[in-house]
């Protein structure tokens, strides 16, 4: 009896949670399916309306910016390509960056994860100055490679990484050695496998974080073709829903990702145990 | 030359512990080496030497006449069981078998056949498709073994690999491993520190004791006659007594007793060694024991006590023998079967 009501008192209070979050977006995605008119006069909406293709194809298609050259749709190109820059580039760059640090006789190994480690507290806002003047120096403004390459270096997953392969038995490498496979080998048919649920999460988490973007989208780029999703939150002109029915389109890809991405996840906790 | 030829091979960690001491030891093609020990002596590393997993300090490392001490451990075509077992967790037993012959280049028909071949033999060909997660300590035990047999290395290298075994499966795959070794006619090198283990299945028989082989010969040897006061204690179970005594003109005079006639000039103070086994009961006994304790295991008795001395004693007999704690016995050793050390050095000298 007090089981079923400690089970039920909690679930309620995981309901109210959920109802707080779910309900502005629910409000905002209601809003975005009716006309402008609607919500000037009514104010925000609980209920769909009968503009949703309207009012979505609008957004996707319609060229807005200072000079009508992007398409919401582009935007979402470019976030993806920044995103998955980030993610895929930080992922790979960190995964082997910890193999060094780990298994390599690096005479100051620790010291130099530190140094790595550090960066963490030196972000992106306080070295954008230095940053820029490299890319500019580089002429990677305005391109897709200046607008990954600054942020996926990353110390976070780097750290993930190393304290994982850290907990790797020295006899799994030894005995892996005695099979004949080299330093390489090892990496690709034991580290990469073992790690697979920390790539995934490590994938989503760059990829939400690269997503997520703003200041230095906007400095490096000053063409409107390279503007990304988040900037176009704040560039975007148009009426009241036009913006919402952004607002709710930008939130679709990061779900889509976890969505995806969490399967694999689970998956693969579920099968190593 | 032998098939491994070890010549005063030294290993000194970064640390400065110095592990392993100018040892010099020849393995023959086929023979099953057993390299015994208290913890800590260095039979990990002098084995782990051999694989290629730690650099030589100093000294020679000749495998089927070739100078390995540089060559890279995948290289050496040794294979190592691992205590652990170091089973590699995210591939399935097929896999394991099959990794070291794919690094190898071996096409995958003759690697198919070579995999269910090793699995037949250890019989495990049910669980090729399993994780060696899902497969209990005794079959993980005979995947590490089956990785070893499919490679057709030069050498076998165990490190303890029946230590995280219960008692009645180490027996058993104690048999298996020994029987296995004789049908694939591998020559193996086997650490332990569990001396049965080591008298059962060696060949022949490196004691080490501190990084320097104490002692080199068939576990019978070894036995009958250990060279020194360590490998007495270390061979035989139960240990060996000792008491302390003086020797001088040939006679050994201990507490309570003396012996005439010994083969030895030695003079000076001696520990005198006295197996459990090498006692029987007689009348004009030299040594009086008041028993303790009884331990029967059916095939034997165990009796431990004192003597006069207040030194503790054992005395092994058969098994149907009656005996009562609190009595006491009349000890003779057996024809002559009893060892004199230097007690300074601890080197036998009868
Ligand atoms: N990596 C290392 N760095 C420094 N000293 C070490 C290292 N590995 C082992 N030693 C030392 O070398 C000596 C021999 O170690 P080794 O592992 O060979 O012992 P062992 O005979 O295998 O013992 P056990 O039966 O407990 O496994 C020990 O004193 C140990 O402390
Ligand atoms: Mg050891």
């Amino acid at each position: 009896m007090t089981k079923l009501f400690t089970s039920g008192f909690s679930h309620l209070i995981l309901f109210i949670g959920i109802f707080i979050m779910i309900v502005p977006v629910w409000m905002i995605f209601a809003s975005s399916t009716h006309t402008s008119s609607v919500i000037n006069m009514g104010g925000l909406q609980m209920f769909l309306g009968e503009s949703f293709y309207d009012n979505y194809l609008r957004v996707l298609l319609y060229k807005g910016g200072f000079f009508k050259e992007i398409t919401a749709l582009k935007m979402f190109f470019n976030s993806f390509i920044m995103a998955t820059g980030v993610a895929i580039l930080s992922v790979v760059t960190s995964l082997m960056a910890a193999y060094a640090l780990v298994y390599y006789r690096i005479k100051y190994a620790s010291f130099l994860f530190w140094i790595i480690f550090i960066t963490i507290l030196v972000p992106l806002e306080l070295r954008i100055f230095p940053t820029y003047s490299i890319m500019a120096e580089l002429n990677l403004v305005n391109s897709y490679f200046g607008l990954i390459v600054p942020i996926s270096a990353s110390a976070i997953a780097t750290l993930f990484f190393r304290q994982f392969y850290k907990t790797v038995p020295d006899e799994l490498l030894e005995s892996a050695k005695l099979d004949g496979a080299n330093t390489w080998r090892f990496f690709i048919d034991f580290l990469i496998p073992l790690s697979k649920t920390m790539i995934v999460a490590m994938l989503i988490f760059m990829f939400v974080f690269g997503y997520n973007q703003y200041l230095w989208p906007l400095l490096v780029t000053t063409s409107e073709q390279y503007w990304t999703v988040v900037m176009g939150l704040k560039m975007m002109s148009g009426s009241i829903v036009h913006r919402f029915a952004f607002v709710i389109m930008s939130m679709v890809p990061p779900i889509l990702i976890i969505v995806v991405l969490q399967k694999h996840f689970i998956k693969g906790v579920f099968q190593d145990k | 030359m032998s098939f491994l030829d070890l010549k005063n091979v030294t290993k000194i960690y970064p640390n400065g512990t110095k592990a392993v001491h100018e040892t010099s030891l020849s393995v023959d093609e086929g023979e099953f080496m057993v390299f015994v020990g208290p913890s800590g002596c260095g039979k990990s590393t002098l084995l782990r030497m051999v694989a290629g997993l730690e650099d030589i300090t100093d000294g020679d490392i000749n495998l089927d006449g070739k100078l390995i001490n540089n060559v890279d451990p995948s290289e050496r075509d040794v294979a190592m069981v691992f205590q652990n077992y170091a089973l590699y967790p995210h591939m399935n037993v097929y896999n394991n078998l099959a990794y070291g012959l794919k690094n190898r280049g071996i096409d995958k028909k003759t690697i198919e056949q070579k995999v269910n071949d090793a699995a037949k033999l250890l019989q495990i060909s049910e669980f090729l498709q399993r994780k060696p997660s899902m497969l209990s300590g005794g079959q993980r035990q005979r995947v590490a073994m089956g990785r070893a047999i499919v490679r057709n290395p030069k050498i076998f290298l165990f490190d303890e690999p029946l230590s995280n075994l219960d008692a009645k499966l180490r027996i058993q795959m104690r048999l298996e491993i020994k029987k296995l070794q004789q049908k694939v006619g591998v020559t193996s090198i086997f650490v332990t520190h569990d001396q049965v283990e080591a008298m059962t299945l060696a060949d022949r028989l490196a004691v080490i004791n501190d990084g320097i082989i104490e002692q080199l010969g068939t576990p019978i040897e070894i036995y009958n006659n250990p060279k020194s006061l360590f490998v007495a204690g270390f061979i035989g179970s139960p240990q060996m007594n000792f008491l302390d005594g003086n020797l001088k003109n040939k006679t050994l005079s201990a507490e309570g007793f003396e012996i005439r006639d010994i083969n030895s000039d030695f003079e000076g103070d001696v520990t005198l060694g006295i197996r459990p086994e090498h006692l029987i009961q007689s009348d004009n006994a030299l040594i009086n024991l008041k028993v303790e304790l009884v331990e029967q295991l059916g095939s034997d008795n165990l009796v431990y006590g004192q003597l006069k001395n207040k030194n503790d004693f054992c005395y092994r007999c058969p098994g149907n023998q009656k005996v009562e704690n609190g009595t006491e016995l009349n000890l003779q050793i057996d024809e002559n079967k009893y060892y004199i050390f230097d007690k300074s050095s601890g080197k036998r000298v009868n």
